[in-house]
């Protein structure tokens, strides 16, 4: 009997999911997070779901898990000391950063720029010079560079290099050189060269992403190693550590530790894989996700079982060409705080958000502005009566006092302004599905809606109304989602390669070579770990646009279709989607700009997980009587506990379903149904 | 009125509550929809000067032409009064001529798409968008020929004029507009996108009145422009003084051999404190010039610019918009530089639309020096380079410039940066992929910045090597005034343009020039301005100055101008430093609000000596 465990890292609790891999029997756990050394905490919790589930840890054979380590040490600004090597003129790289000011108009007025990633004065510059078809103008100066290179070492200041030079992205010749003299140098110093990971036109966004992973390098790679020892020294050496990356593949220790720029957004996208497995099982593919948390609300589309990637990554300021699950976040979640400007009387609703400390009003700790959460808590949706697990406890009067304080400031009653936060925050959220699915030529009526995070089954119901999105889905432990995607994804890596080249002039058996040798470099990780050869499968893509359009859509290629029918095949497709999209085709002129090659190996043999048992009585799961305010009029309504909750059984709104992390609301003409899964399907009533 | 809106429902819209929620609701809705314009116009156009730098301006207005959300202001006034047509339901509207649209658009090459939003029967709004065309036809390649004296040299005229009626595209028209541009295919692309952007934010306004009723989102509209007014009220009273507070500042050159040119502004406030009027007078402008640097300032456009700057003290979420027009009265001399007399030359507009930022800011600042920002990167130079490359394809680049931002209250002004909302760079990696340049280096310029409390940021020095026989043309500024320093702080250095050919002579070019034959091998440096410097230098931390020394911004020379002596290994040496500070402080005396660098007369008579360039003729 094998186990499998997966494993989430939170900002404040680490969620733990422990699947019997025969029997799809489940057990979790959730701890508090270590922030100073989240391993401490993953410890802590593999200890305490095995004592709570009395397995034995060396039958665990497989970690999964999901990390904000390099997430955090961008956010924090506490990444390594990066040294940068530019070619010469260009040491001003960062600093110019394609002269861009945020905001409107004025917008410089307030502008401050973040410090630099690599700093200036880790800075240098390489005599060396490489033209935009790969041919060398001038050679590396390999005297000087050394030279510069020993000053730069002399500083003691560096923990990681990077080397990007111009034009590297067609070829790395002078890179791979500037490297090899590099390692002779500085010794045991990890180097980044920008050929390697991210061979994409734009010297600076390849900049700014080779830096960043040298930025996160040292953290992640002594976190994933000290982690992996410290698993083997309680699992036996047998067991495998793999890292969920922020496209929502799984990564191994090692690969995740050479690329750590591509594990930036592993939270979300454990989130996104573990609602893409609930839901595929529940026979849904086409589903808009609706993550909701303490500050933010990370929304995504999946078509086809499939997330949209893209190939860009922000985290905070930082923008690096990584693939990420396509996530848009929005600054609006449970903690967001609700204001009156003065002049213009607006009802304003975040991006300030009260956080943990102080929190949101009803939790006593401090807080004193009105939040989404004391919003909730005022019209009931949060009951203040019921306690459940390790809920923290509500205080309604709270609540009601620091609502009301808003309500006066607009001289409207108590309810209209705590239904008026409600409906602006839900507004946000709708904005930003709005921006996966309409404007990128989607209608989201086509897709079920899946709310899940702390806060996500609150507003579920609502956003259904807003966007036509049903069946609305609460997958079983809406909380702790995230470990169920880092437990049930599957091994992804890629390879992608600049390309540039009109259509018209592609010669068709050279195209597929490149394609074919994307892919050798894209298995190479594959190798290394063990994966054999049959369990990988291949995809393509092709990034085509029409030459000199800054917009791009990522094609998938068959190969066997192209060798039938030639390069046509792209460009009709493409015409179609712009078409769709954008309402005009230009029909000539395509230029193809990217080629990639993503690998893929499932991961062998697991039963399907099992949740909601058949039979019980809807009665048993009642907890008590409240009631909830929607649209201006109060409801009856009855508290159900969703552990409780059988297959098939079917809930009538108005009803809130309460379980340890998460409070769902059916509202009014809507009714929830358990499907075979476990996941609430919420729709409206006939 | 003289153009006539044909509906074929005529019941009139009709005033209704809409509760506070409902408005800000409909206020982000809208937001969204501004936002979704600009995205889909960025990833259909096809020009980099739209694309990637972003040189383009969105608008959705009400009924009466009122802009609700936007960035410039609403122009649709102007253009009914002079449009004497009917308008109706399918009909796409195309104009460039600044002349036929009371500058709503202030140069030919912008072009701008306008398209009247119907909701069953009935007009509901108005949705528009800008965009910067790379070619417009006329004297030379990118169309901002400096030596046109008329706008019948600057290339296509097309007045208010329907490129679709009914719905359907006007192919003939479109097709005659085309053939007169050197660069038919990227304004056809650009122009769907202009299009696509106004039908998409136009599809989204019939969306959101059919969710909340036709009478609210008209209403909300309404109300929300009455939001505007409310906050601007309040903020005129706060920051526009009664007694007259006044600025000036120069072009400093026309091209054609006179200059500068004064753009002078006086501000005051007028009115009670429920209802003020805030007064700019720019009274004391120098007259038209011959050349094409006139800049036709649309009345609106300029309240626009004010508002924009100021309201975010109020309500930073706030959708900024038309609504408090009646509080501002500006008045423009005609025949003067902001108000040129038909048919004058105005394709050159760049540098005064730039340069009245600098004079807002001087004008508005005296009352609250604390709060005034120096002399910024208050322009967008250009670089035009075209010629036939070697496999004998047509290539036109038309390059914007950047540099540095002042020294401001809140901080350093980066360096190399823009002024304009959304600009960036063009990655120069995809110039030497699609043009034959090289551009070997691409830095700021190491003490360009003017010293100050807050340093001003560093212009930028790129230097493009030809790799084909072409012509250049150059449009640039501050090369003989000074980006003027604030509160203490220093001027920032000045622009400069020199050609070094492959036999290695060197010319200093002129700001302004045209039809600059270039070779292969030949290398020109573009070094752009920096912004000028905020607060007493002396006071800035030495340990900043020395932190600027290693990061290559502030040389070992350049630190003495903040009082700051670094030794032979770039450290502070402290007892130096309060030397030298100490008697800098004493040379100076006390401190003054602004830095000009000289009065004109002083300049001008240095400026071969300093700038090796003959001083312009006063005009």
């Amino acid at each position: 009997m094998n186990f499998r465990l997966g494993v989430d890292v939170g900002g404040t609790f680490t969620d733990l999911l422990l699947v019997d891999e025969s029997s799809g029997q489940t057990y979790t756990a959730k701890v508090p997070s270590t922030p100073q050394d989240s391993s401490i905490g993953v410890l802590d919790g593999v200890n305490r779901i095995c004592s709570d589930s009395d397995i034995d840890l060396t039958k665990v054979s497989q970690v999964m898990h999901g990390t904000t380590v390099a997430t955090n040490a961008v956010l924090t600004g506490k990444g390594a000391r990066v040294g940068l090597i530019t070619t010469k003129g260009y040491r001003q790289v960062l600093q110019v950063a394609r002269s861009f000011c945020p905001g409107g108009l004025g917008g410089w007025v307030s502008y401050i720029k973040a410090p630099l990633l690599a700093p200036l004065e880790l800075t240098i510059e390489a005599d060396e010079r490489m033209d935009a078809q790969g041919n060398t103008v001038s050679a590396l100066n390999e005297k000087n560079f050394k030279k510069d290179l020993k000053t730069l070492l002399d500083k003691n200041e560096i923990e990681a290099l990077t080397i990007c030079f111009i034009n590297s992205y067609v070829n790395g010749a002078h890179e791979i050189r500037a490297r090899e003299i590099a390692q002779e140098i500085l010794g045991e110093i990890p180097i980044s060269i920008s050929s390697e990971v991210v061979p994409e036109m734009q010297e600076y966004e390849r900049t700014e992403t080779t830096v960043v992973n040298s930025y996160v390098r040292p953290q992640v790679s002594k976190y994933v190693n000290n982690l992996q020892s410290s698993l083997q020294e309680i699992m036996g050496n047998d067991v495998n550590l793999a890292i969920l990356r922020s496209d929502g593949g799984l990564a191994s220790g090692r690969a995740a530790a050479e690329s750590p720029v591509n594990l930036l957004l592993s939270g979300p996208a454990g989130g996104v894989a573990g609602a893409m497995y609930f839901c595929r099982r529940g026979g849904f593919e086409d589903i808009l996700t609706f993550d909701m948390g303490g500050t933010s609300t990370d929304v995504a589309l999946i078509q086809n079982g499939e997330a949209r990637v893209k190939r860009e990554t922000r985290v905070g300021d930082v923008t690096v060409r990584a693939p990420a699950v396509d996530v848009r976040t929005v600054g609006a979640g449970g903690g967001s705080i609700a204001f009156v400007p003065e002049l213009t009387k607006a009802l304003r609703v975040g991006p300030e958000s009260a956080g943990a400390e102080p929190g949101p009003a009803a939790y006593k700790k401090g807080g004193d502005k009105a939040t989404v959460c004391d919003a909730n808590v005022v019209l009931g949706y949060l009951p203040s009566d019921v306690k459940l697990g390790g809920a923290m406890q509500i205080d309604r009067d709270s609540s009601v006092a620091v609502v009301q304080n808003l309500a006066d400031a607009m001289d409207i009653d108590l309810m209209a302004a705590a239904e008026g936060i409600i409906k602006i925050v839900n507004e946000s959220m709708l904005g930003a599905l709005r921006l996966v699915s309409v404007e990128q030529g989607y209608d989201p009526r086509d897709f079920a809606l899946v709310g899940f995070g702390g806060a996500g089954p609150l507003h579920a119901n609502s956003l259904g109304i807003l966007t036509g999105a049903w069946p609305v889905i609460v997958p079983p432990g809406p909380g702790v989602l995230c470990a169920y995607g880092d437990a049930t994804t599957e091994v992804r890596d890629e390879a992608s390669q600049t390309y540039v080249k009109k259509v018209e002039d592609i010669n068709l058996d050279e195209f597929l070579s490149e394609l074919e040798s994307l892919k050798t470099r894209a298995s190479i990780s594959f190798a290394k770990d063990g994966i054999s050869e049959e369990r990988q499968k291949v995809a393509y893509q092709a990034d085509i646009r029409y030459a000199g359009q800054a917009f791009q859509l990522s094609l998938g290629i068959s190969t066997d279709d192209l060798r039938e029918n030639g390069l046509q095949v792209l460009t009709t497709e493409f015409d179609r989607q712009h078409e769709q999209l954008f309402t005009f085709a230009h029909g000539k002129d395509h230029e193809i700009v990217m080629l990639r090659a993503v690998v893929k190996a499932k991961n062998e043999g697991m039963a399907d997980i099992q949740m909601a048992e058949d039979g019980a009585s809807i009665a048993d799961a009642v907890i008590q009587e409240t009631k909830f305010y929607f649209e201006g009029e109060w409801y009856d309504a009855t508290i159900f506990d969703r552990n409780k909750i059988g297959i098939g059984t079917e809930i009538p709104g108005p009803a809130i379903v309460q379980e340890m992390d998460s409070t769902t609301v059916i509202l009014p003409k809507h009714e929830a149904k358990v499907d075979s899964v476990g996941n609430l399907l919420i729709n409206p009533s006939n | 009125m003289t153009a006539k809106i044909i509906e074929t429902n005529n019941t009139p819209f009709e005033r209704v509550d809409v509760d506070t929620v409902t408005v800000d609701i409909i206020e982000n809705a809208l937001r969204n929809v501004r936002e979704e314009m600009d995205a889909v116009l960025f990833r259909t156009a096809m020009s980099p000067g739209i694309r990637e730098q972003g040189d383009c301006f969105p608008m959705v207005a009400n009924r009466e032409g009122k802009m609700v959300v936007g960035q410039f202001g609403s122009f649709i006034h102007g253009f009914l009064d002079a449009y004497d047509d009917e308008i109706k339901e399918g009909d796409i509207i195309l104009t460039n001529d600044p002349y036929m649209c009371n500058a709503a658009v202030s140069h030919l090459p912008d072009w701008i798409i306008l398209v009247p939003v119907f909701k069953d029967g009935r007009h509901l709004a108005w949705t528009a968008m800008f965009g910067h065309m790379s070619d417009n036809g006329g004297m030379v390649p990118g169309s901002i020929p400096i030596k046109a004296e008329t706008i019948y040299q600057e290339g296509i005229r097309i007045p208010p004029t329907k490129l679709y009626k009914n719905g359907v595209l006007q192919e003939d028209i479109l097709e005659l507009i085309l053939h007169n541009v050197r660069t038919s295919e990227w304004n056809r692309f650009d122009l769907n996108a202009l299009v696509a952007s106004c039908r998409t934010a136009a599809k989204r306004c019939i969306e959101i009145a059919d969710r909340f009723g036709d009478e609210v989102f008209d209403t909300t509209m309404q109300i929300m422009l009455e939001r505007n007014l409310q906050a601007m009220t309040a903020i005129i009273n706060m920051i526009v003084p009664e007694e007259p507070a006044y600025f000036e500042d120069f072009i400093c050159d026309d091209g054609v051999g006179k200059g500068p040119y004064k753009i002078a502004c006086k501000m005051w406030r007028e009115g009670t404190a429920e209802r003020p009027l805030a007064i700019f007078d720019f009274s004391g402008t120098d007259p038209q010039a011959k050349s094409s640097i006139n800049f036709y300032m649309n009345e609106e456009m300029f309240k626009m610019f004010f508002g924009s700057f100021t309201i975010n003290l109020v309500d930073p979420q706030i959708l900024f918009n038309d609504g408090f027009y009646d509080l501002v009265d500006v008045r423009i001399p005609q025949g003067s530089l902001l108000k040129p007399n038909f048919p004058a030359a105005l394709s050159g507009r760049t540098h005064a639309l730039g340069r009245i930022f600098d004079v807002m800011g001087g004008v508005l600042g005296q009352g609250a020096p604390d709060a005034m920002n120096a002399a910024g990167f208050s322009d967008s130079p250009h670089l035009f380079y075209s010629g036939y490359d070697k496999k004998g394809e047509w290539f036109q680049l038309f390059q914007i410039g950047f540099g540095g931002i002042p020294g401001r209250p809140i901080g350093d002004g980066p360096d190399g940066h823009s002024l304009w909302p959304g600009f960036t760079n063009v990655p120069n990696e995809f110039i030497e992929a699609y043009f034959p340049l090289r551009i070997v280096k691409y830095e700021p310029i190491v003490d360009s910045g003017g010293a100050g409390l807050h340093r001003g940021g560093n212009g930028l020095s790129v230097a493009y090597e030809f790799l084909a026989e072409g012509q250049i043309a150059i449009h640039d500024e501050r090369w003989l005034t000074y980006p003027w320093g604030v509160n203490g702080g220093e001027p920032g250095m000045r622009s400069t343009k020199k050609l070094v050919r492959q036999d290695g002579s060197e010319e200093w070019l002129p700001a302004k020039c045209e039809g600059i034959d270039v070779m292969e091998g030949d290398i020109l440096y573009f070094n752009t301005w920096g912004g000028g410097g905020w607060g007493d230098p002396f006071a800035r931390e030495p340990g900043l100055v020395e932190h600027d020394y290693l990061r290559g911004l502030v040389s070992a020379n350049g630190a003495n101008r903040y009082g700051v002596v670094l030794n032979d290994k770039g450290k502070i040496d402290e007892d130096a430093t309060e030397i030298l500070r100490s008697k800098m402080k004493q040379e100076r005396g006390d401190v003054e609000l602004f830095n000009f660098g000289g009065t004109i007369e002083e300049i001008k008579a240095r400026s071969v000596e300093e700038t090796h360039l003959e001083p312009p003729v006063t005009p």
